[in-house]
């Protein structure tokens, strides 16, 4: 996101056609990112969760949307009140806003970065679902899907990104959503996981991945769809800082994959094929708040130092014992952490804004708005989500029965499964003996 | 008539059946299975978790025989199927009181 009025303030920006296109693209590339996480998470749990794993990222693109359109919007980035919370009824349910109407101070009509924020809004909440495989009621999640969005995002992307919104106005610098996203959702899961307690057979039960193509899919559909998320942010590529975010995306994802898979080849004796998909993810993580501060070299360090706290932060639940299942808080949380704090050493002053860390000569001063940002927001989450799934838990419980956890989640909230891999299951086609018998019947009817 | 039951290494596969035709052997059936015997699992990683996976995957071969070749085809398998190494598994017979071929109906060791 933009922190500063960009360069054009001196005279009023035009609609620009390449910019509008390119953030109409960039748009559906995020939405993109939602499909990959409901796959990359797919893959991670047993046969038996599949589908509930899936279906709880495609529920959040329909609840959010909808919420967005109604008052989303209005509340994140309507006109500042308290620097907590924004306003503006000719939002609700985009009822009066013009088509050329630009967004203030850039080149692209208000409507192109709406739908760029919804998406963002969608794949927030989606992220948290990662924590509770296998255990929670469907409409429990959804009711929380929309309460969450109401009191946790759309307040704190208000915070972060809007216009007099308390760290917008401080100086803290979240490019495209390490704060506002991933810490948001990395913390949110946390909260929640302590309320609802682990899965049943947790620490004593295997728990292996069932797919890991289908991971190593999502994980290339959210590299591919985190370009637009990234680059994006820019609202456009006037000044080419845009295209910076792009190569640094590119550049620490990179490292953060090679620094996961080294890092455990050395501590557990194999490159793997999970290692690999988590660590572009972490890299994907840390450089989102910090890609347009950091240079490219500084980006390398980033992904490198993201990927390898993460997989160390990833064994810490069983050191804790709380049931992250797939591993939000080691790589959503820490990664957003990890990506928030290096701007304040590694901003290079010459990328968005000439902030620099304290590698580049700029003390520590970014640092601490870094650190207040970061913590606050991990806090507010934490507190609030736990305070929703205690809420919701109290009165339509948030736990399916523990029969129906242990046959499997699939068949209980959505009648379905998975794979059907027999041959014998229903809808073969007709046997010779079937076909005579029902030529037969036809005669008769005749 | 006896049933010929052999749980072996997956790989091997072809090597019998190749075995049990040049036998004259025509027909078998073949499941997958998994098991554990001499043979222990291995160790998976799954970011950084360790599992010990103890259920190996082997095939269940199964073959209807005459009384008379009941010996000489286990020898067949038994040769056929040998790595040497350890998590070869283990050919047995039980004995079958009948079978029906089910297209023609025949019954006992016609229906072979």
């Amino acid at each position: 996101m933009a922190s500063t009025a960009i360069t054009l303030a001196a005279e009023a920006p035009k609609l620009s056609a390449a910019n509008t296109g390119f953030m109409l693209i960039a748009s559906a590339l995020v939405l993109l990112m939602t499909p990959g996480l409901a796959f990359f998470y797919g893959g991670m749990v047993r046969v038996k969760s599949t589908l509930n794993m899936l279906m709880m990222s495609f529920i959040s693109i329909g609840i959010v949307t909808i919420l967005w359109v109604l008052y989303g919007f209005s509340m994140a980035f309507g006109t500042d009140s308290g620097s907590l919370i924004g306003w503006n009824s000719d939002w609700l349910g985009l009822s009066n806003i013009g088509l050329t109407e630009l967004w203030d101070g850039y080149t692209i009509p208000i409507f192109v970065f709406m739908v760029f924020q919804m998406m963002f809004a969608i794949i927030t909440p989606a992220l948290i679902s990662g924590a509770i495989a296998d255990r929670v009621k469907f409409t429990a999640w959804g009711l929380f899907v929309a309460l969450w969005a109401t009191v946790v995002y759309f307040p704190v992307a208000h915070w972060v990104w809007g216009a007099g919104g308390w760290a917008f106005e401080l100086g803290v610098i979240d490019f495209a959503g390490g704060t506002a996203v991933h810490i948001n959702a990395g913390a949110a899961a946390l909260g929640v996981i302590l309320v609802i307690g682990k899965r049943v057979g947790f620490k004593k039960d295997p728990m292996r991945p069932h797919s890991l193509p289908l991971v190593m899919l999502g994980a290339g559909l959210l590299w591919f769809g985190w370009f637009g998320f990234n680059a994006g942010s820019w609202l456009g590529n006037d000044d080419g800082v845009g295209a910076l975010m792009f190569v640094n995306t590119q550049v620490a994802t990179a490292a953060a994959m090679l620094a996961w898979l080294i890092y455990e080849k050395i501590r557990h004796g194999a490159f793997t094929t999970l290692g690999a998909a988590s660590g572009a993810v972490a890299g994907l993580v840390a450089i989102t708040p910090s890609g347009g501060a950091v240079s490219p070299l500084g980006a390398i360090a980033v992904g490198a130092i993201a990927g390898v706290l993460c997989a160390m932060a990833v064994g810490l639940k069983y050191k804790f014992g709380y049931d992250d299942s797939l591993d939000v808080v080691g790589v959503h949380l820490v990664g957003g952490v990890v990506g928030s704090l290096l701007i304040g050493f590694f901003a290079s002053g010459h990328g968005q804004s000439d902030v620099a860390g304290l590698f580049y000569g700029g003390g520590l001063a970014q640092f601490w708005k870094q650190c207040a940002g970061v913590f606050a927001v991990l806090a507010y989450s934490l507190v609030a989500s736990a305070v929703l799934a205690f809420l919701i838990d109290k009165t339509i419980g948030m736990r399916v029965s523990e029969d129906d956890e242990v046959a499997g989640i699939d068949q209980a909230e959505h009648a379905e499964t998975a794979y059907d891999f027999s041959g014998a299951g229903g809808g073969a086609a007709k046997t010779a003996v079937a076909a005579a018998v029902a030529a037969e019947s036809k005669k008769v009817d005749a | 008539m006896k049933l010929i039951t052999a749980v072996v290494k997956p790989h091997r596969l072809d090597e019998i059946k190749e075995a049990l035709q040049a036998f004259g052997v025509h027909g078998l059936t073949v499941t997958e299975a998994s098991g554990y015997g001499r043979q222990r699992g291995h160790t998976e990683v799954y970011r950084g978790a360790e599992y010990t996976v103890d259920l190996v995957p082997k095939i269940r071969i199964e073959v209807l025989v005459e009384d008379d070749d009941a010996e000489q085809l286990i020898d067949v398998v038994v040769k056929a199927a040998r790595t040497g190494k350890i998590g070869d598994g283990k050919v047995w017979s039980i004995p079958v009181d009948t079978a029906v071929r089910v297209r023609t109906g025949e019954r006992g060791p016609d229906a072979l």
